[in-house]
């Protein structure tokens, strides 16, 4: 990186560990740092999307789509979410493709699962067997961000679905009054109203969703935890020119540090951003603003 | 091999009692049944003990950050903010490379390597500053009126805490304090998988469910298995804290009552 850098083992420190953080392992950890980011502005939306689609089902009145929400809601309750981040992942992953096995070879006899194997015809393999490493890397990814996107979006509907039921019933049944349509009503009186009820447990879920992000690497994406470890462990000269002890716990620290940075600026933002959405509302906070600008 | 023969093989297995050979082939149901409930003698054991130890120090936690000296006070805003601040998993790597590196420092830190006893300490903690955040928050919304009760019948410090104080201050936050348990159990699937090894291959629930769908390809089997399991003891969970629950607000009239409302389950 540095012109300097020539000859690590005759530096001074300061000059050391100026090369040794720029080398280019160091520069996959600060991609994957981006990774995360990344992870969060993909599942984010998604989650809410999901979220929506979820607690929309939940309220619906007919019988079946209305189970079909509340179950997906309750599911996640009760079992540890480490579990479905793990199920979610091969179980997608066969789900796709089984689909293209039945879709593409449609001749194929033998069963799909044969004993402990798992066997789909090579064309229906996901993704082919041929395809460039990229693929492979941005399809685990994307089968990570589905899997952050299903777990939280069962979260983010229950958050929904809260928000919803709290919008008052006068301004549902005003809308009524008006000769709304259930379908108005829904789009132009409560989906609007609903967020302000909603940001204190989306953005409690946010933080959550931060916290989560280490998770990845059990989903076997190379993220900030897995070159953490890769990194900090010993390494002798005859590899690296820059030898150095054990240091994974440097490392986790700097992650620690990191995420601490991170949750303590969103609660932040996130704050502010409550002030300014509670600000004219019929609400204990709206209230106490008014006071205190007067 | 019978069911019964499996189970007095494996339904000790994680604690190193029984066959030391873990099923290679030919999974049988009862097998995964088996030693994956035998791995929930781990989760067990790592929730119920940081439960039990991590509500002594949240309490004091809650009553530090609600002090009115800053020399106390800070000190407990920092130790909720770096817990809760964090990811759990990030704070079990920490921890366990941290404990690895003073092994080569003293043979007393030894034991802290071992999940039994590091993962425990990180999960101690950890529990302790969420429910000291819930301690706190109830501590917050105790009636002015009952404290001003207690002055007038000339209670103050020990006697005032111990009979005004801290019960309300349960019984406000118990509710809340309900679901980080049911969360701290959860969190316990996470030992293994975060650097703490399974010596011997005796594992947590997760780790025998992860095993097993590792080695039949086969997600639909193990992991609803942990899934029932899971409910399962979050149910006892939850009947056991509605009980406390129900003498907590013995006093109060039954409408008045605090109904446990059950708040989803949030990863840490």
């Amino acid at each position: 990186m540095f012109s300097f850098c020539t000859d690590p083992s005759i530096l001074p420190d300061w000059q050391w560990m100026a090369c040794y953080l720029t080398t280019g392992k160091h520069m996959s950890i600060y991609w994957s740092v981006l990774t995360v980011f990344l992870l969060l502005a993909i599942t984010a939306p998604t989650a809410l999307a999901f979220g929506f689609a979820g607690a929309s089902a939940a309220r619906s009145r007919i019988a079946p789509v209305s189970w079909l929400g509340r179950g997906y809601i309750a599911i996640v309750r009760g079992v540890p979410d480490i579990a479905f981040f793990l199920f979610f992942v091969i179980a997608l992953d066969q789900a796709i493709e089984y689909l293209r096995h039945r879709a593409i070879c449609p001749d194929w006899t033998e069963p799909v699962r044969q004993g402990n194997d798992f066997v789909v015809c090579a064309a229906a393999k996901m993704p082919l067997g041929n395809a460039p490493q990229w693929i492979h890397e941005t399809y685990g990814f994307g089968l990570a961000v589905l899997t952050f996107a299903i777990v939280f979006g069962a979260f983010a509907a229950n958050v929904l679905f809260g928000a919803m039921r709290a919008v008052p019933k006068a301004q549902l049944e005003t809308a009524e009054a008006y000769g709304m349509t259930p379908r108005q009503t829904f789009w132009r009186v409560m989906v609007p109203q609903m967020w302000v009820y909603a940001l204190p447990g989306l953005s409690n879920l946010w933080m959550v969703l931060i916290k989560a992000t280490p998770l990845l690497f059990l989903l076997g994406v190379e993220d900030i935890v897995y070159w953490a470890r890769e990194l900090g462990g010993t390494k002798t000269s005859r590899f690296t020119e820059y030898p150095h002890g054990d240091w994974r716990m440097w490392y986790f620290l700097a992650l620690l540090v990191f995420y601490l940075m991170f949750t303590r600026v969103s609660e932040i933002v996130l704050d502010r951003l409550m002030v300014r959405l509670t600000r004219g509302q019929a609400t204990t906070g709206g209230e106490a603003q008014r006071k205190a600008a007067t | 091999m019978s069911c019964l023969q499996t189970i007095a093989d494996y339904g000790l297995r994680s604690i190193g009692i029984g066959e030391r050979l873990l099923p290679r082939e030919d999974f049988t149901l009862c097998q995964q049944f088996t030693l994956i409930g035998s791995g929930m003698i781990w989760n067990i054991y790592f929730g119920l003990l940081a439960l039990v130890f991590g509500f002594m120090l949240a309490t004091a936690v809650a009553m530090g950050k609600n002090a009115q000296s800053k020399l106390i006070r800070k000190p407990s805003e920092w130790f909720i903010f770096v817990f809760r601040g964090s990811p759990l998993f990030i704070q079990f790597f920490f921890a366990y490379f941290l404990f690895l590196q003073l092994k080569g420092v003293h043979p007393f830190f030894d034991p802290f390597s071992a999940a039994w006893l590091g993962a425990l300490i990180v999960l101690f903690l950890n529990t302790a500053a969420y429910s000291a955040e819930i301690f706190y928050g109830a501590l917050q919304s105790i009636p002015k009126g009952e404290v001003e009760a207690a002055d007038a019948y000339g209670l103050s410090g020990w006697p005032r805490f111990k009979r005004v104080v801290w019960p309300t201050m349960l019984r406000l936050g118990w509710p809340a304090y309900t679901n980080e348990a049911i969360f701290l159990f959860h969190a316990t699937t996470l030992v293994y998988f975060s650097g703490f090894p399974a010596w011997q291959q005796r594992g947590d629930a997760l780790y025998y469910a992860n095993y097993f769908a590792d080695k039949t390809f086969n997600p639909f089997i193990p992991y609803p298995i942990l899934a029932g399991y899971f409910i399962l003891l979050t149910l006892v969970i939850i009947g056991i804290f509605g009980l406390v629950n129900r003498r907590l607000n013995r006093h109060l009239p039954a409408n008045t009552r605090q109904k446990m409302k059950l708040r989803m389950n949030l990863i840490r």
